[in-house]
């Protein structure tokens, strides 16, 4: 079955995410982190940071929950059964500490087909509280077997 | 800034048998393939396996302890390749070169036992 494109352009309703501390602290432990400013609030206004800083790669946590309505809208098609996620990039242009709330909107990039495999590309940008650009996220996602 | 042109970096972490569990619960992202050891055999995987956003983050941490911190990273592009396994050691190794206006563009890839499971990976460093 060939892909469908009709999706391409599609933007989804933006999810609102705010951060929290013991969040911080447990997605930091979880990819193994160790510097301070992640965990321990002292270090983390020493550091000139209102609060406790979410490592960059935090981006996956509030990002992908405005991804998941866009990943699995019936409109893209992707047949999860045969998806691997190819690539994944992020552009960070401020840092998130506890107590943002960050406002993230979803769009499907482009939706292509090449040798077989479809290439589902989507994208999330992401803005705190007071409207400035946090993060952006291109999301590659590859479905085998095509056509 | 402490990571300048020439500079390599390199990060080594062995993940233990739960890391998918701790992750999963982290961020949010509970496909059985990471947590469920006989579902993941059914659909003819060797066992659990990583998340690739999990071997990321190891790839964005080796970047960030090298430059002094979070902030210093501007952007990080990743390809994943295979599937990344428990209990064998990643070794996540890259080389620091000038970018344009004072930023250090650092390509890198993960690699654990022979199979490259990140590569073409692509930072910007500033100050």
């Amino acid at each position: 079955m060939p892909v469908d494109t009709n999706a391409v352009g599609k933007t989804y309703p933006p999810d609102v995410y705010a951060v929290g501390r013991e969040k911080i602290r447990e997605y930091a432990a979880a990819v193994g982190e160790t510097d301070p400013r992640y965990f321990d609030l002292d270090a983390a206004r020493a550091a000139g940071y209102p609060d406790l800083v979410a490592p960059p790669m935090f981006a996956v946590v509030y990002g992908m929950r405005a991804l998941a309505p866009a990943a699995f809208d019936p409109e893209v098609g992707m047949n999860f059964a045969m998806t691997v996620h190819g690539g994944q990039e992020f552009r960070w242009e401020r840092m998130v500490v506890a107590g943002d709330e960050i406002s993230t909107t979803a769009t499907v990039k482009s939706i292509e087909e090449r040798g077989g495999m479809g290439f589902y590309v989507f994208e999330t940008a992401s803005t705190n509280q007071r409207g400035e650009s946090v993060c952006t996220g291109i999301w590659t996602n590859i479905v085998r077997g095509v056509s | 800034m402490s990571l300048e042109a020439g500079q390599t970096i390199e990060l080594r972490v062995t993940p233990d048998p739960y890391v998918t569990v701790r992750y999963a619960g982290a961020s949010g992202d509970f496909n059985p393939i990471h947590v469920d050891e006989d579902f993941a055999k059914q659909v003819g995987l060797p066992g659990r396996i990583l998340h690739g956003l999990w071997t990321m983050a190891q790839v964005a941490r080796a970047h960030t302890e090298a430059a002094g911190g979070p902030e210093h990273l501007q952007r990080l592009s990743v390809q994943f390749r295979g599937m990344g396994r428990l209990g064998e050691e990643i070794v996540v190794s890259g080389t620091a070169e000038a970018g344009e206006d004072g930023t250090v563009i650092v390509h890198s890839e993960a690699e654990q036992s022979g199979q490259r499971i990140i590569r073409h990976a692509v930072a910007e460093i500033s100050d």
